[in-house]
C-alpha cells in the first residue's frame, strides 16, 4: 500500500472509530435495559436485575471513557519527555518550581522503574531537590485510569477532589523537603555527577509530527487498557454486587467517620500494598459499599499508589536511609490530613 | 553491530531485548546484545527514562518501549 492510501485509510478507520464510539456511548443505557429485561428477561426490582444491569451499564462505560482519557494523556505526553521537564523545572525557585513540577509531574510521561535515572538528570541538572520531589510525588499519585475510574464509579466531585487534593500533596510535601535542606541526605556520588548535560541527549530528541502523536496515544490505550481491564471488570462487577444486593454495614464500625484512628491505619496499611490505580479500586468500591468514609478510603488508596515500597527501594540507590523515611512521613502525614478533612466535610 | 539495553530491570527492558532478539533473528543479522543495569553504566548515556535502546554507541529510543517495526528500521540503518 503507498503512503497516502494508508493514510486515508488511517483517517477513515480513526473517523469511524471516533463515530462508533459516541454511538456505543450514547446507546448504553438503552442497550443495559434491552440486554437485562429483555434478553435475559429478569424481572425488575430484584437485586439480580439491578446488579445485572449495573454491570451491563458501568463496563462498557467505564472501559470506553478509560480508552478516550487514556488516549487523550497519550497524547498530551508526547509533547513532555522527561527532558523538556527537566528544562522547563532547572533553576526554579522554590513554591513556583513545586507547583509547576506537581502540574508537570501528572502530563510527563513516567514509570516508576525509570525513578532513579530521572531523580538524577533532574538533580544534577540544577532542579532543586523540593522541587524533584514534588515531581516524583505527582507523577505515580495523581494517576489517568484511577481518575477515570473514580469518575465513572463516584462521579466527577470524587475524581476532582482526588486530583486536586493529589497535587496539593505533592506540591506541599515537596516544599518542605526542600525547606528542611536535605542534600545531606542524598548519595554524595550523584551530587558529584553535576556537570552540565546540555546538547548530549536534547540534542538528540527526535522532531514528532502528529502522526507518531496519534501513534503514542493508540500505542498507550493497547499498553494501559490492554493491562487493566481485567481489574476494571472486577472491580465495577465487585459495585454491581454491592449495588444489587443490600450492603452490611460492616466496615462502618471499623472505617467509618467516627473511628479516629482509621485515616492513619489506612495509610500505614496501604506503604507496604503495592498495586496500580486500576487494582485497587475493587477494593475501594467494596470498603466504599461496606460503609467505609470516604476520606479513609482515599487515603488508603492515595498511600497505596502514592507512597510504594518497592520504589522506596529503588530510590535508595540514590537516597539516604533518613530522607526515604521523612519523604514517606511528610507525603504519609499529607495523606491523613486529606483523609480527615474529607471525613470533616462530606 | 553492538547494540545495548539500558534498564535497571523493569517488565519493559525484558520486553524490549526480547523484541529485539526477535527482530535479529528475523533478519539474521549477527550483532551482540548486552544488557546495562547498572544505574552509572545508563546514565554513561545520558537518558533519564528506561528502557534505552543503544546502537552501536548511539541511543535510538528511551523512555518508551518501540514497536517490533521501529526496531527493524533502527538495525537495519546500522547495518547498511
Amino acid at each position: 500500500m503507498s503512503p497516502s492510501s494508508r493514510g486515508i485509510l488511517r483517517l477513515v478507520l480513526t473517523l469511524g472509530g471516533a463515530a462508533a464510539w459516541i454511538l456505543i456511548y450514547l446507546n448504553l443505557h438503552a442497550f443495559s435495559l434491552w440486554f437485562t429485561y429483555r434478553l435475559l428477561g429478569l424481572a425488575e426490582g430484584r437485586h439480580l436485575s439491578s446488579a445485572v444491569e449495573f454491570f451491563v451499564f458501568e463496563a462498557p462505560k467505564v472501559l470506553l471513557l478509560l480508552a478516550v482519557v487514556v488516549f487523550g494523556v497519550g497524547i498530551v505526553r508526547s509533547f513532555f519527555t522527561p527532558e523538556h521537564t527537566r528544562r522547563l523545572l532547572a533553576g526554579r525557585r522554590e513554591a513556583v518550581g513545586n507547583g509547576l513540577a506537581s502540574l508537570l509531574g501528572v502530563v510527563t510521561p513516567f514509570c516508576s522503574c525509570s525513578a532513579v535515572p530521572l531523580f538524577i538528570g533532574f538533580v544534577t541538572s540544577g532542579v532543586p531537590l523540593g522541587v524533584t520531589f514534588s515531581f516524583l510525588i505527582s507523577a505515580p499519585m495523581v494517576n489517568e485510569v484511577a481518575l477515570v475510574l473514580l469518575f465513572g464509579l463516584f462521579g466527577w466531585k470524587v475524581a476532582a477532589l482526588y486530583a486536586g487534593t493529589g497535587l496539593l500533596i505533592a506540591f506541599f510535601a515537596g516544599w518542605v523537603i526542600g525547606r528542611l535542606r536535605l542534600e545531606r541526605w542524598v548519595e554524595p556520588w550523584v551530587l558529584e555527577l553535576t556537570q552540565p548535560r546540555e546538547g548530549s541527549a536534547d540534542e538528540r530528541e527526535p522532531r514528532i509530527i502528529w502522526k507518531d502523536r496519534v501513534r503514542f496515544g493508540l500505542d498507550a490505550v493497547k499498553d494501559i487498557v490492554g493491562r487493566v481491564w481485567p481489574f476494571v471488570l472486577g472491580g465495577i462487577a465487585v459495585g454491581a454486587a454491592i449495588h444489587g444486593y443490600v450492603p452490611q454495614n460492616f466496615m462502618a464500625s471499623i472505617m467509618g467517620r467516627s473511628a479516629w484512628w482509621a485515616v492513619p491505619l489506612a495509610v500505614l496499611f496501604g506503604i507496604p500494598m503495592y498495586s496500580n490505580a486500576a487494582g485497587i479500586i475493587p477494593i475501594v468500591q467494596a470498603l466504599l459499599g461496606k460503609g467505609a468514609a470516604l476520606g479513609t478510603v482515599l487515603a488508603f488508596m492515595m498511600s497505596v499508589i502514592g507512597l510504594s515500597f518497592p520504589e522506596m527501594v529503588i530510590l535508595r540507590k540514590v537516597l539516604k536511609v533518613p530522607l526515604l523515611v521523612v519523604f514517606a512521613s511528610v507525603v504519609g502525614i499529607g495523606i491523613m490530613i486529606v483523609g480527615y478533612i474529607f471525613n470533616a466535610v462530606l | 553491530m553492538e547494540i545495548k539495553i539500558l534498564g535497571m530491570g523493569c517488565p519493559n527492558c525484558k520486553e524490549l531485548e526480547r523484541r529485539v532478539r526477535k527482530v535479529l533473528d528475523e533478519m539474521g543479522v549477527a550483532a551482540s546484545v548486552e544488557k546495562a543495569t547498572d544505574i552509572k553504566k545508563i546514565l554513561e548515556f545520558k537518558i533519564m527514562s528506561t528502557p534505552g535502546l543503544v546502537v552501536d554507541g548511539r541511543v535510538v529510543s528511551s523512555g518508551r518501549l518501540p514497536s517490533p517495526d521501529e526496531i527493524k528500521d533502527w538495525l537495519r540503518g546500522a547495518a547498511a
